[in-house]
C-alpha cells in the first residue's frame, strides 16, 4: 500500500492502472462517406483514429480541439452511444467495447453524459420532474413516493427549486436547462460523467455558475470528468490533466502545469498564443502564432503529421513519418511532434525578457562595431 | 476631440410580442470617433446588436419600433431618412461585418459576383472587369489565397475563415467610414478567430474607417477596442477608455462580468460568477436593472427605485470614464483589496 503510494507520489503523472477509471486503447471511430444511387461507400471520416488515454479516479480530464478534431465523437464513443470502428474501451477494468446495449445498462449507471445545447437535450414536451426522473424509470429504480423525492433533492443539489419540478424546459433559462441536465446525470450516482461542451452555450456570467456547480459536485460526490470544450481557458480552470486533439488523434497530453505551462507541440504553442488575453496592457505584448489556413478535412487527412499542412517547424520528415505520441529530451509529458520543443506564449515576462536581450544584444554588437578600429 | 462620425442620442427600441412589450435597447447614447474602434460588450439579449441594426433600419418594423432617439451621421439623422438614402449609406458609407457568413452571403452567387454587386450598387456604371479587378484586390488584401480563382466559387466552396474574409472584403470594397462588427469571430474556431483579427487589423488601417465591434468576449475587446460601451438590459451601464476599462472598472456589472471570466494565463482558485439570471426584458426590475443580482447594492432603497443615469466615475482615470451605478465609487476601495497583483509583461 505504501508502496504504491510513494510510486504515485514519485510519479504523479504518469499513466499508472491501479487508479485508473477508464481506460481506452487504439480507439478509432470512421464514418463512411456514402454517395451514388446505391449509397456506395466512397471513403471514410477519420473522426478518432487511434486515441489512448487514461481517465484516473476522481480527476479531471480536459479534451480541447477546434471543431471537427474529433473530441465530441471521442465522447460519445466512449460511452458507446456510437459504436467504435477499433480499439477497446475499459471501464473500471472491464472491457466494455463488445457490449450489447442491454449489457450496456448497467455501466450506463455508472458513466453518464450532459450535453451541449440546452435546447436540444431536453424534450420540450416532458416535465421537469419526467425529465430527471426517467433515467430512475429507465433502470426500474422510481418508487412512486421515493421517485419524487430522489427528484427534489436532485434539483436541490444542482440549485434548483423543488417547486420547479411540474414545470417544462421552455420556461427556464440556458443556465437553469443545463442544470436540469445535469440533474438528470446525476440521478442514478454515476462515477464517471462525460460533459461535452457543457458551457459553451451559455453566457459568461453564467458559464461561471455551471463551472462552479461541476466543481462542487465533483469534490461532493466524488465524480470523475471527462471535460470535451474548446475554450482553453474554461479547460485550464476545471482539468487536472488537458489532452489536445488534432484532426481526430491526441498530440499533446500533461497535466494542466505542463500543458499550460511549458507546450511542447506547435499546435498548443498557436492554440494558446491565439487566445485573446482579458487585460489590454498585453496588448502587442505577445507573440502571436497566426497559423496559415484551415483544418484539413478529416476524410482526407495529410500524410505523416497531420498538422504539418499548418505548421512552421514541418520539414520532409514531417510528411512522411507519423510522430509518436512520446516524451522528449527535456519535457516530462508525451507530445506527438518529431520537433517537440518547449515554448509557452502565455509567459508574457519570459518573452519579455527575450526580446530585452535582444534589443540588449543588438546594442552591443551595434557598440562593436563602433568601437572596432577601423 | 474631432468631431465624431456618428452620434446616437437617446436611442430607444421596443418590440411587439405575445407576452408584451420588449424593452431591448432603452435611453443608449455614445458617439463614434473618426479612426477609433468602440467596443460594445455585453450578453445576449443586452441589446448591443439591436441598437446598432435599428439605425440602420436593420429590425423588422414592425414588430419592433423605435420610441426615440437620434443616430447622426455626418449630421444626417438616419432614422429619419427616407429609405432609398439609407439605402445608398448602407453597405457604402457605413458597411457590416455579420456574425454568420454563411447565412449572410448569398449560396447560389459566386462570391466574386457578390462582391461586384456590392461596388456596382454604389458605384453605377462600374463595368464587369474594372469590378472584377477591384474584387480579386480585396481578397488578396484580406488574405484569400488564389483570389482569382476563388472569386468564381461559392460560399459553400469557402470554409468558415474564408468566408469571414469574403464578408470584409465586401464590407471594405467601398471604402466605408465606418464599419460596424457585429461578434465577427464568434463562430469561428481559436486559431481561426486569431487570422480574423489580423484581417480585421489590416482592413480598419487600410480604409481608417471608426469601427463598433459588438461582442461578448471581453478578451477581443482587450484586444482590439480603443473605447468600451458596456450593455445590461437594454441600457448602457459603463463608457471608458479600454485601459481605465479594464484597470478599474466603474460599474459591479462590469466587475462581475470579469471576476466571472475563467482566464487562459493564470489559475484561478474559483470563479465568482454573477448570482442569478439576466432579467426579463419585458419585466425590468424597478431602478437599477442590476440590482437583483448586484453585490455591492445590498439591497440598498436608491438602487430598487431609482434608475441610475450615465455620470462621470469619480474613480475614473481616464476623463471621459462614465458609470450608470449610484454607489459606483465604492468599488474602489473594494477592488484596491481584493486586486490580484497584475502579471507584469
Amino acid at each position: 500500500m505504501s508502496e504504491t503510494e510513494a510510486v504515485a507520489a514519485a510519479a504523479p503523472h504518469a499513466a499508472t492502472d491501479g487508479d485508473a477509471l477508464l481506460r481506452v486503447e487504439g480507439l478509432v471511430k470512421h464514418f463512411p462517406i456514402k454517395a451514388g444511387l446505391f449509397k456506395h461507400t466512397v471513403g471514410q471520416v477519420r473522426a478518432v483514429d487511434g486515441v489512448d488515454l487514461t481517465v484516473r479516479q476522481g480527476e479531471t480530464l480536459g479534451v480541447v480541439g477546434e471543431s471537427g478534431c474529433g473530441k465530441t465523437t471521442l465522447g460519445r464513443t466512449i460511452i458507446k452511444l456510437i459504436e467504435p470502428t477499433a480499439g477497446s474501451i475499459f471501464f473500471d477494468g472491464k472491457d466494455i467495447t463488445a457490449l450489447k446495449r442491454r449489457q450496456m445498462r448497467p455501466v450506463r449507471r455508472d458513466i453518464q453524459i450532459v450535453f451541449q445545447d440546452p435546447y436540444a437535450s431536453l424534450n420540450p414536451r416532458m416535465t421537469v420532474r419526467d425529465i430527471v426522473g426517467e433515467p430512475l424509470r429507465i433502470h426500474n429504480l422510481y418508487q412512486r413516493r421515493e421517485g419524487a423525492r430522489r427528484v427534489e433533492e436532485l434539483l436541490r443539489t444542482v440549485g434548483l427549486s423543488p417547486e420547479h419540478a411540474n414545470r417544462f424546459p421552455h420556461e427556464f433559462s440556458g443556465g437553469q436547462r443545463q442544470r436540469i441536465g445535469v440533474a438528470r446525470a446525476l440521478a442514478l450516482n454515476p462515477r464517471m460523467m462525460v460533459l461535452d461542451e457543457p458551457v459553451s452555450a451559455l453566457d459568461v456570467s453564467i458559464q461561471a455558475q455551471v463551472v462552479n456547480l461541476l466543481e462542487r459536485l465533483q469534490d461532493e460526490f466524488g465524480l470523475t470528468y471527462l471535460f470535451i470544450a474548446h475554450d482553453l481557458s474554461v479547460v485550464r480552470h476545471v482539468s487536472d490533466r488537458v489532452a489536445v486533439m488534432y484532426l481526430g488523434k491526441i498530440i499533446e497530453i500533461g497535466s494542466r502545469e505542463q500543458v499550460y505551462g511549458a507546450p511542447m507541440h506547435p499546435y498548443t504553442q498557436a492554440l494558446l498564443s491565439a487566445v485573446p488575453i482579458e487585460s489590454p496592457v498585453h496588448r502587442g505584448r505577445r507573440s502571436r502564432i497566426v497559423l496559415e489556413g484551415d483544418v484539413p478535412s478529416p476524410a482526407n487527412p495529410p500524410s505523416g503529421c497531420r498538422f504539418r499542412t499548418r505548421c512552421w517547424k514541418a520539414q520532409e520528415i514531417c510528411a512522411e513519418e507519423e510522430p509518436p505520441l512520446v516524451e522528449h529530451p527535456g519535457s516530462d509529458h508525451p507530445a506527438a511532434c518529431h520537433f517537440a520543443e518547449v515554448m509557452n506564449p502565455l509567459d508574457l515576462a519570459g518573452q519579455a525578457a527575450v526580446q530585452r536581450a535582444a534589443r540588449l544584444a543588438a546594442v552591443q554588437a551595434a557598440d562593436s562595431v563602433a568601437s572596432e578600429p577601423v | 476631440m474631432a468631431d465624431p462620425v456618428l452620434s446616437i442620442k437617446n436611442l430607444t427600441v421596443e418590440f411587439d410580442t405575445e407576452d408584451g412589450v420588449v424593452h431591448a435597447v432603452t435611453d443608449v447614447s455614445y458617439d463614434l470617433h473618426p479612426g477609433e474602434i468602440l467596443g460594445i460588450v455585453g450578453e445576449s439579449g443586452s441589446g448591443k446588436s439591436v441598437s446598432v441594426m435599428s439605425m440602420l433600419g436593420l429590425i423588422p418594423q414592425p414588430p419592433g419600433r423605435i420610441a426615440q432617439g437620434e443616430a447622426l451621421y455626418k449630421g444626417e439623422d438616419l432614422l429619419k431618412l427616407p429609405k432609398r438614402r439609407l439605402r445608398e449609406i448602407r453597405g457604402g458609407e457605413i458597411a457590416m461585418i455579420f456574425q454568420d457568413p454563411m447565412t449572410s452571403l448569398n449560396p447560389v452567387l459566386t462570391i466574386g459576383d457578390q462582391i461586384g454587386e456590392a461596388i456596382k450598387v454604389h458605384n453605377p456604371g462600374t463595368s464587369d472587369a474594372k469590378a472584377e479587378k477591384r474584387t480579386i484586390e480585396l481578397l488578396e488584401l484580406v488574405g484569400v489565397p488564389s483570389a482569382e480563382r476563388r472569386v468564381k466559387q461559392y460560399p459553400h466552396e469557402f470554409s468558415g475563415g474564408m468566408r469571414q474574409r469574403g464578408m470584409i472584403a465586401m464590407a471594405i470594397a467601398n471604402n466605408p467610414s465606418v464599419l460596424i462588427a457585429d461578434e465577427p469571430t464568434t463562430a469561428l474556431d481559436v486559431t481561426i478567430q486569431a487570422q480574423i483579427v489580423e484581417v480585421l487589423k489590416a482592413a480598419q488601417s487600410e480604409t481608417h474607417a471608426a469601427t463598433i465591434l459588438i461582442t461578448h468576449d471581453l478578451g477581443l475587446i482587450a484586444e482590439l477596442a480603443d473605447r468600451v460601451v458596456v450593455m445590461y438590459a437594454g441600457r448602457v451601464v459603463e463608457l471608458s477608455d479600454v485601459f481605465a476599462l479594464f484597470k478599474q472598472p466603474g460599474h459591479p456589472y462590469t466587475v462581475g462580468l470579469m471576476n466571472s471570466l475563467p482566464r487562459v494565463d493564470i489559475d484561478q482558485a474559483r470563479l465568482e460568477p454573477i448570482p442569478g439570471q439576466p432579467p426579463s426584458l419585458v419585466h425590468r426590475p424597478p431602478g437599477c436593472a442590476f440590482h437583483p443580482r448586484c453585490q455591492l447594492s445590498q439591497g440598498r432603497a436608491l438602487c430598487r427605485s431609482d434608475i441610475p443615469p450615465l455620470r462621470p466615475f469619480a474613480g475614473g482615470e481616464a476623463a471621459a470614464h462614465s458609470t450608470a451605478c449610484h454607489f459606483a465609487e465604492e468599488l474602489i476601495a473594494l477592488q484596491a483589496g481584493i486586486r490580484e497583483a497584475e502579471p507584469v509583461g
